[in-house]
């Protein structure tokens, strides 16, 4: 059996250090629909909704009410904005892996082929990419909101039960990273490899529930992911205090 | 021809307690939607996120399959 999807993004073309991947090219693309999207519903918004508008706010409202109920008080809207952006960008760059034609277009190199177009979540340095911006905007926005003192509090103490419980934290802030890139792109390389493979067995008809499983993976992986974003960050900017008065109330 | 059973072995291993993971969680949510039918539309997004943390254990070893 030959499986055609290889693990790391094939290159297009090299300029000098540079290296377009065919990953990079679909995560342009990606962005120039997000942003063009978003452009077309600027120019046309008003203030009663059409279908589309309805749309758009009705998701933008739910995942607002789901923040909220998480974060709570006026951490919401920076938390907020943050894992909706994740949320959409990974959910358009996981679905734009399933578009018939995306995989299979591509030209010849030494006997195989090598696609114009990937899907960005399938290549690690993308997800990866995301765990980090991830990882270190919570970073930045506890240490805006906490204070050094606060923060650092978090990691290191006098106490020795405490430093070794701070010593499982900072494990934990590198862990944390490495399973938010691997879940994403785990799932995403794996579903492209499945399709591939099932396609090989028989072409029609049979890779549709497939397709519709992979539908569903990639809605919920980019759900995860801003879900964790929003988690982790409304944990850490979380002063010890509160998080004490709010287990006292329950 | 070259024979080799490391990449069954890595997802025959490491697919069995997610499997499990997964079907605990989905006879808890088929029990709790038994017993309050209305909450349905509560359940399933949550048990679908807890499939997908479980899943995930699974996933890292078909990488690893794939890539032995």
């Amino acid at each position: 059996m030959l499986i055609m999807v290889s693990f790391a993004a094939e290159p297009i073309i090299r300029f000098g250090f540079f290296t377009i991947t065919n990953s990079f090219l679909d995560v342009l693309l990606v962005d120039t629909a997000i942003i063009g999207i978003i452009w077309g519903f600027n120019k046309k918004a008003s203030l009663i909704p059409g279908a589309f508008q309805n749309f758009i706010e009705m998701i933008v409202e739910t995942f607002y009410n789901l923040t909220e109920s998480v974060a709570g008080g006026e951490r919401t809207p920076a938390i907020f904005s943050l894992s909706l952006s994740f949320f959409i960008f990974i959910l358009f760059a996981n679905w734009s892996g399933l578009i018939p034609g995306l995989n299979s277009v591509g030209f010849y190199r030494n006997h195989e082929l090598v696609p114009f177009l990937r899907a960005g979540t399938s290549d690690l340095n993308v997800t990866l990419a995301l765990a980090l911006v991830s990882a270190i905007a919570t970073h930045i926005y506890s240490l805006k909101t906490i204070g050094i003192k606060s923060y650092l509090g978090r990691y290191f103490s006098l106490n020795p039960i405490n430093l070794y419980v701070g010593l499982l934290e900072l494990v934990s802030e590198v862990t944390k990273v490495i399973s938010l890139s691997f879940r994403l792109f785990g799932n995403i390389f794996a579903g492209e490899i499945v399709l591939a493979t099932i396609s090989t067995i028989f072409a029609f008809v049979f890779p549709l529930p497939f397709l519709l499983l992979e539908i569903v993976v990639g809605f919920i992986q980019a759900l995860v992911f801003a879900m964790l974003t929003l988690a982790f960050m409304a944990i850490l900017s979380a002063p010890h205090q509160m998080q004490a008065k709010e287990v006292n109330h329950a | 021809m070259t024979f080799s059973i490391s990449g069954g072995l890595i997802i025959a291993i490491g697919g069995q307690m997610a499997a499990l993971a997964i079907g605990l969680i989905g006879a808890k949510a088929m029990e709790a939607i038994g017993r309050n039918p209305e909450a349905f539309g509560r359940i399933l997004p949550a048990m679908l996120v807890g499939m997908a943390f479980a899943e995930a254990i699974a996933i890292y070893s078909l990488i690893f399959a794939f890539l032995k």
